[in-house]
């Protein structure tokens, strides 16, 4: 999640949170732990990088997380929903792998307790190649995890160092190696378009991750978000700036390889097995972000956590950690489904284009122009058009 | 500050020899406003709490830019030598914009202070308001302002006024609008000096009309000096011009807030409101009368002012189009010098074709017209008015760059000045250069004092309306000055200049300019829209052309890419923040054919390099 959280309403005194487009969509949790060892320098996401923070202390943390479940399970019941089984559970960060098992494990159980599982659930977790060892990730299958997203980034030391990632690349083979010895699916993260990365060092970075045999592949272009310290180096010229038009070619390349070994494109920054849980924010179904700074989507109802681990803490104890929630209304139920609908292979219905009432001419032009394609009634991006979906969204809506 | 005048004069029953009536005339940022705003607080109008900047400024943005736009009178209470008084001060705008205003305001007057900067001396919007004052044979008070400035040279610089305008340099008043010394003694040599208005007051009422504001909830309010005869509330009057005949619903002064009276005599100023909702029907240089005993004779009126420079209004969303028109039909009720007629571009949709007295007044009309009534708006380059003739003798005033005939020209004339310029004597080099650049021709040069130097240069209008003052200004460290006026046609070797977008013509960046600058012109423009159009899905070529002659090309590469890697987690929030944020972005681009324009485009596209911004308070 982002550095600044949105402005919304307050908590609601009732503590309900009413269904506004129904209950008969899937359920997914994401579990944020805030913790890393250092902070990247690109990183602008809610994490801290001490063992301690004021009162509040990694080892014990999982228990603030716990409550929170707790509270959430009677929230859901009384605001009329039914009891929903977990389809996908996500351990993202920070940098989860922090996390011991028994840690890890509470909060599963936790789960289980308040909301099932249901028969085969995708359970998720982002590790750094630093922090995971064989013997972790065989601890993590006996709880129940079955994948393993591992932030790799790059394969070039040179990258990795502009990034400011402290880990060694020449680990990870032997830890995906390891995790599909578990019985985990894998994944790797990628970033590309970092200042002074070639086209070159992306390519061998991406025959390395595909030399992995990893299931599935997330290629992110680098966002340089404003307070980070790259931010600031790109302003003072201590390092260049990134370049678009590059990027556009690292995609396309990314593509070209990744499809050749099998993993086909399904999201603008997505190759391989499709992860059920990124699909679920895609797809607007019901989610319930549990620890600081997550965000939640329940039926029309979008709330996010204080964002410091400790006011987080502390409000668990006493009311909700919610710092701010927005109710969709249903235009803005299609403009969001559209947004995000439109990143996917599947794209979106043609009904959701009247229901916008986005000019047919406006979806004309686009697929004139080979950036749209129509295959009866869905509507989706060409190859060409995944790179300007922002733009394609925009014009959809504005023209 | 206390009062010296205990109690007021009664409106309607002042005699005339209790009365003055003036002007402060003077160049601008010289302090007018300032000094006014001590005459309030002095005279107890306005007591100390109440007080702010520029009080008489009622416009926003006259109070952001530090300028008088529409000219005000305030009533004041005076006593000198045991006797009452009630003088009525008349602010003035000093932009060369608005000399058309000042001239208005003049007619009101017997007498006006001529207020000079001490530490800047006379400058050439000082001489043109002084011309006209003496032209409307006003009482002059000299005064140097800004006496507590260090930099201030009061002696040096009463000379120079002394030997203007006649008199001795020790006649010349010194004061501090800002710490207020000085202001007491002003107001006494105004009483002095300023001759009291000798209209019959047994005549039939005439009534001057010097300003005419659109107030929206009052409808028109009409400032009005009485020459003969009074005017009583409930009162039939009638417009001398077109004869009509309104009820007089409320008359009064302002002092400094409206303030109802019995009447107004002869000698005042005050205001008028009669019900009337369009200012046209309250023509200001018009006379009111009375429909029961009728003047015969109307008193002289002013000229229509001239529009200058003519740009292209156009709503950015054409849906905005009847808007726009209510909200020009409303301005003009409050600026009597605005002049449009509908126009269509091909690039731009239905707008308007609006006249105006200069840059600054363009600027201003735009800004009210986006600010008072929200719309989005792109005004295209300003253009002066050309008079064209075809080889078959069929004649064209040409307002538009775009409407700029086809075929063979015979002979293309173009709006001549003629400028004023002051200046220190070191920058003389610098104006001279200046003034060739842009074609000007010397008329003489004369010194004014020991180190300050007049130039007069005839000028092609077209060559100074867009950046020439603030090239002036930058050129001679704010110290150069600058006034002009009418100076007939001439012939001049000029073409129109057209822009190409994706092979296609986009009228609204047409210009006119001379043969010898047409190919920098298009250089500049190419270069220009290449960074202020924003790189789209496909390349955009765009080149400029003389007739069917290219003269210059660039070309826009096309982007490669526009989405957002990620999605920020579950944080769909965010996501959809920066997209409404790009729809507003969006809202402020015109789509040209399938090229999204910004809206700054449209001017700055022909402003020169040199200028950025033009200068706001000039």
């Amino acid at each position: 999640m982002g550095s600044a959280l949105p402005l919304g309403l307050a908590w609601p005194e009732s503590n309900l949170i009413p269904p506004l487009f129904g209950t008969d969509r899937s359920f997914h949790v994401y579990v944020h732990i805030p913790f890393c060892e250092v902070r990247c320098g690109y990183c602008d996401f809610n994490t801290y990088t001490a063992k301690e923070i004021g009162s509040v202390s990694q080892a014990d943390f999982h228990d603030a997380i716990i409550l929170e479940i707790e509270r959430s399970a009677n929230i859901l019941a009384s605001s009329g929903y039914p009891v929903r089984p977990i389809s996908t559970l996500f351990f993202g960060g920070g940098t989860p792998s922090l996390f011991s098992d028994t840690q890890l494990a509470a909060i599963i159980e936790a789960l289980r307790h308040n909301f099932a599982f249901e028969a085969n659930p995708e359970i998720t977790l982002e590790a750094n190649p630093e922090s995971t060892s064989p013997r972790y990730l065989e601890e993590l299958a006996a709880i129940g995890v079955n994948r393993l997203s591992m932030g790799v980034q790059s394969f070039d030391s040179a990258v990795l160092k502009t990034l400011e990632r402290t880990h060694r690349p020449e680990l990870v083979a032997d830890l995906v190696a390891a995790a599909k010895g578990a019985g985990l699916s894998t994944s790797v993260d990628l970033i590309y378009g970092a200042p002074k990365e070639s086209l070159d060092s992306w390519k061998r970075t991406l025959n390395e991750a595909i030399d992995l045999g990893t299931g599935h592949v997330s290629a992110y272009s680098l966002i340089v978000e404003p307070g980070t310290k790259l931010a600031r180096q790109i302003k003072t010229g201590e390092l260049p700036e990134t370049d678009d038009d590059l990027d556009a070619e690292k995609h396309q390349l990314a593509d070209t390889l990744l499809s050749e070994a099998g993993l086909s494109w399904y999201e603008v920054s997505n190759w391989g097995e499709p992860s059920r849980h990124n699909q679920a924010y895609w797809k607007s179904a019901d989610w319930w972000g549990y620890g600081p700074g997550a965000h939640s989507h329940i039926s029309g109802n979008r709330f996010w956590n204080l964002k410091h681990p400790l006011t987080f803490q502390q409000a668990v104890a006493t009311k909700s950690p919610v710092a701010g929630i927005e109710y969709i209304d249903e235009k803005t139920r299609f403009e969001e489904m559209l947004m995000l609908e439109l990143r996917t292979k599947e794209g979106v219905s043609t009904s959701l284009l009247d229901s916008l009432k986005v000019h047919q001419e406006t979806v004309d032009n686009f697929i004139k122009d080979e950036l749209l394609a129509k295959s009866g009634n869905r509507l989706s991006v060409t190859a060409k058009g995944r790179l300007f979906v922002d733009r394609i969204v925009l014009d959809l809506l504005t023209n | 500050m206390s009062p010296r005048a205990r109690t007021a004069l009664e409106p309607s029953l002042t005699q005339q020899e209790q009365l003055r009536n003036f002007c402060i005339i003077a160049h601008i940022d010289h302090g007018k406003s300032t000094l006014a705003d001590r005459m309030l607080q002095l005279t107890g109008i306005v007591n100390d709490r109440q007080m702010r900047d520029q009080y008489l400024d009622r416009m926003d943005i006259e109070r952001e830019r530090g300028i008088t736009i529409k000219s005000q009178a305030v009533r004041l209470p005076w006593e000198l030598d045991a006797k009452t008084f009630a003088l009525n001060m008349i602010d003035t705008p000093g932009h060369v914009d608005f000399t058309y205003e000042v001239s208005r305001s003049l007619a009101a007057c017997e007498g006006a202070v001529l207020l000079v900067d001490a530490a800047q001396g006379i400058e050439a919007q000082t001489l043109a308001n002084l011309y006209l004052a003496m032209e409307n044979d006003l009482e002059i008070i000299p005064v140097l302002n800004k006496i507590d400035l260090p930099a201030a040279q009061p002696e040096k610089y009463a000379e120079e006024l002394a030997n203007l305008i006649g008199g001795d340099p020790a006649d010349c008043l010194r004061v501090s609008g800002k710490t207020g010394e000085g202001v007491a003694e002003l107001l006494d040599r105004i009483v002095q000096r300023v001759p009291a208005p000798s209209g019959d007051p047994d005549a039939p009422a005439r009534a001057m009309i010097f300003d005419s504001v659109y107030d929206s909830y009052r409808g028109v309010v009409t400032y009005v000096r009485m020459i003969d005869g009074r005017l009583s509330p409930r009162e039939q009057i009638q417009m001398m011009s077109t004869r009509a005949v309104h009820e007089l619903l409320e008359i009064g002064v302002i002092s400094p807030e409206p303030t109802v009276t019995k009447g107004l005599a002869a000698g005042e100023v005050g205001y008028l409101i009669t019900g009337v909702k369009d200012v046209r029907q309250s023509k200001v240089g018009d006379t009111v009368t009375t429909k029961n005993k009728p003047a015969t004779k109307a008193l002289k009126g002013y000229s229509e002012p001239n529009p200058m420079v003519y740009s292209g209004i156009y709503p950015i969303d054409g849906s905005d189009y009847p808007n726009l028109r209510e909200a020009l039909d409303k301005l003009r009720l409050s600026d009597a010098s605005l002049v449009y007629e509908p126009e269509t571009s091909a690039a731009l949709g239905f707008g308007f074709r609006c006249g105006f007295l200069g840059l600054l007044h363009l600027e201003i009309i735009t800004e009210r017209l986006e600010r008072e009534f929200n719309l989005s708006l792109i005004a295209t380059a300003p253009s002066v008015v050309y008079e064209v003739t075809r080889e078959d003798n069929t004649e064209f005033i040409v307002t538009n760059p775009s409407e700029f005939p086809e075929g063979k020209i015979k002979v293309v004339k173009e709006p001549i000045v003629k400028a004023t310029i002051l200046s220190p004597k070191d920058y003389v080099g610098t104006i001279m250069e200046l003034c060739q650049s842009r074609r000007g021709t010397m008329i003489d040069m004369q010194y004014l004092g020991e180190d300050r130097v007049q130039l007069r240069y005839q000028l092609p209008l077209a060559e100074i309306v867009f950046d020439f003052f603030d090239q002036l200004k930058s050129k001679t460290q704010g110290y150069g000055s600058l006034d002009y006026e009418d100076d007939g046609y001439l012939p001049g070797d000029l073409v129109k200049v057209d822009l190409l977008l994706q092979g296609e013509k986009v009228d609204a960046f047409s210009s006119i300019v001379h043969r010898d600058k047409a190919y920098a012109q298009g250089t500049r423009i190419t270069g220009k829209l290449r960074e202020l159009i924003p790189r789209q899905q496909f390349e955009v070529p765009i080149q400029a052309a003389i007739g069917s002659r290219i003269i210059a090309r660039e070309s826009i590469r096309a982007i490669r890419k526009d989405v957002l890697a990620k999605c920020y987690g579950g944080d769909i929030s965010r996501k959809r923040k920066l997209l409404e944020k790009q729809k507003e972005g969006k809202k402020r681009m015109k789509m040209v054919g399938r090229v999204e324009v910004p809206q700054e485009a449209f001017i700055a596209a022909l402003s020169s390099d040199e200028s950025s911004k033009s200068e706001k308070k000039k």
